[in-house]
């Protein structure tokens, strides 16, 4: 297995396959910690990782923490809304002054995209990107290959079919990247005005019927219909997107038959998906979120043990 | 570079050693044991062949890796590769035999005793190695020896075993050059 070097995980498109897959098989060594009546390890004690969230999170940050506690670094947590970024101090400024109370890791999600890189750019602690706008989400991506490999044993040759939101999901176009790098073959799926228009240059075909993406994949990967984007009039209706795209058990029928249905979450039931897909046979959702833990302690394992000099690394 | 065990000697190394955790321990109620990996694990395993062939029944068996509780974690530069840990039975008030092929500094079973202690409190651990080298850094002594081999601090102990390394049993002493 190759040796881990990095010091940031800003998106996939940096990241090799063999890092890819460093990432998948330590983090199945950590997914037993997780199961343990002890659910702690000392190998981050007095480490320090700060969580710096300028959206709203429930699962990632949580999972983060956890991760983080499971290992035994400290953690902390700086709510945007009570902190001085709210009187005027600018992001970098606010990292810098995080910097200099001797943190070892920033884990950062921002509506705008490129905040991590700027933020890696500039100072010492490992860098770990949370989500940036739409651009890159790469430990949810992490989290889906994980999961899938766990599931059907490999990623390489499989169908997986993306469905939903494509243009502002950061979660597709990481998990496009990801799955590219191991060999899966990607559609996207959903109405035109939500998949832009040169989406084919990332590696992927394009389909606008949902019911061929479930006769031919291995993998569902829904998105959510981000309801707070709807007064940009993207779609006639939630009601109609339902109806065209929405996963019902009716649907199904045609499926495969270890064919997975993934959703980083939230979902809206009843839109992307019906509660009986949710909850059904095919569902690995709750799957995703306890790998999510053990996925994100390799990476702060992984990461948190490089000591390299950071002004040597170009990406 | 000199053999110091072969494969005839090392089976019969397993053979008494495992006799001698049975009568120690006055039969195999409540006991168990874990390999740490690599070789440990190995060992754990033909041990408890062993045993299974003198009492009739196998003891539980696990597998530990250590890499998490390593003393030097903060000072490698880059992160050894982390293995799972298998340990599907509940250890509390049990009698476990730690299983590892080379005693020498002492800091592998310093790792693999507070690792132990995170899965629960078994009633005892004790300690079965197949070389014991010399050199201990920490009070840490073994149960049971395969072979005591004295060493100087720049040799390496090699201990090839089949299933791991693909090559007949043996254990070879190396001079010089720490690796």
């Amino acid at each position: 297995m190759s040796e881990w070097i990095k010091h940031d995980l800003l998106d996939l498109q940096n990241l090799s396959k063999e890092e890819i897959e460093l990432i998948l098989e330590t983090a199945k060594s950590f997914k037993e910690v997780s199961s343990r009546d002890v659910k702690k390890v000392p190998a981050l004690r007095g480490k320090t990782v700060v969580m710096l969230f300028f959206e709203n999170s429930t699962r990632t940050r949580m999972s983060f923490e956890l991760a983080a506690k499971r290992l035994s670094a400290d953690t902390i947590n700086i709510a945007i809304s009570s902190s001085s970024l709210s009187k005027g101090e600018t992001i970098l400024d606010t990292a810098r002054n995080i910097e200099a109370m001797n943190v070892d890791a920033i884990i950062v999600r921002h509506p705008t995209a490129g905040v991590p890189k700027i933020l890696s750019e500039n100072l010492g602690p490992s860098i770990i990107n949370a989500g940036d706008g739409c651009r890159s989400h790469p430990t949810q991506a992490l989290l889906d290959m994980f999961t899938i490999k766990e599931k059907l044993g490999k990623i390489e040759g499989l169908e997986v079919g993306i469905v939903g939101d494509i243009a502002h999901s950061r979660v597709a176009r990481s998990n496009i990247c990801g799955l590219n790098k191991l060999g899966a073959k990607v559609t996207v799926c959903g109405p035109a005005t939500l998949i832009p228009s040169d989406i084919e240059k990332l590696g992927v075909k394009v389909s606008h019927d949902v019911d061929e993406i479930i006769k031919n994949s291995d993998v569902i990967m829904l998105l959510r219909i981000q309801k707070e984007r709807q007064e940009d009039k993207f779609l006639p209706s939630i009601r109609e997107y339902a109806k065209v795209f929405g996963i019902n058990k009716n649907r199904l029928k045609n499926a495969k038959k270890d064919l997975l249905i993934m959703h980083p979450g939230p979902t809206n039931r009843g839109v992307e998906l019906s509660a009986e897909v949710a909850d059904g046979e095919y569902s690995v959702i709750l799957d995703q979120v306890t790998n999510g833990v053990a996925v994100r302690m390799a990476i702060l394992y992984l990461l948190l043990g490089t000591k390299e000099i950071k002004t040597e690394e170009v990406s | 570079m000199s053999k110091i065990i072969d494969k005839e000697n090392i089976r019969r190394a397993i053979t008494r050693i495992s006799h001698e955790i049975l009568e120690k321990n006055k039969g195999s109620e409540d006991l168990c044991l874990i390999g740490i990996r690599t070789r440990g694990a190995v060992l754990a395993e033909r041990i408890n062949e062993c045993i299974k062939q003198i009492e009739g029944a196998a003891l539980p068996l696990g597998i530990l890796d250590i890499t998490l509780y390593r003393d030097d974690l903060t000072l490698v530069s880059t992160q050894p590769i982390v293995h799972e840990t298998l340990i599907n039975f509940d250890i509390a008030d049990k009698k476990i035999v730690l299983v590892d092929d080379v005693l020498f500094t002492g800091r592998t079973i310093r790792a693999a005793l507070d690792a132990l202690i995170d899965f629960g409190r078994p009633s005892s651990i004790q300690l079965a190695v197949l070389v014991d080298r010399g050199h201990r850094e920490l009070p840490i002594r073994a149960d049971y020896v395969g072979k005591n081999i004295p060493t100087s601090i720049d040799e390496n102990v090699n201990v090839v075993l089949e299933e791991t390394d693909k090559e007949q049993d043996q254990v070879i002493v190396e001079t010089g050059g720490a690796k």
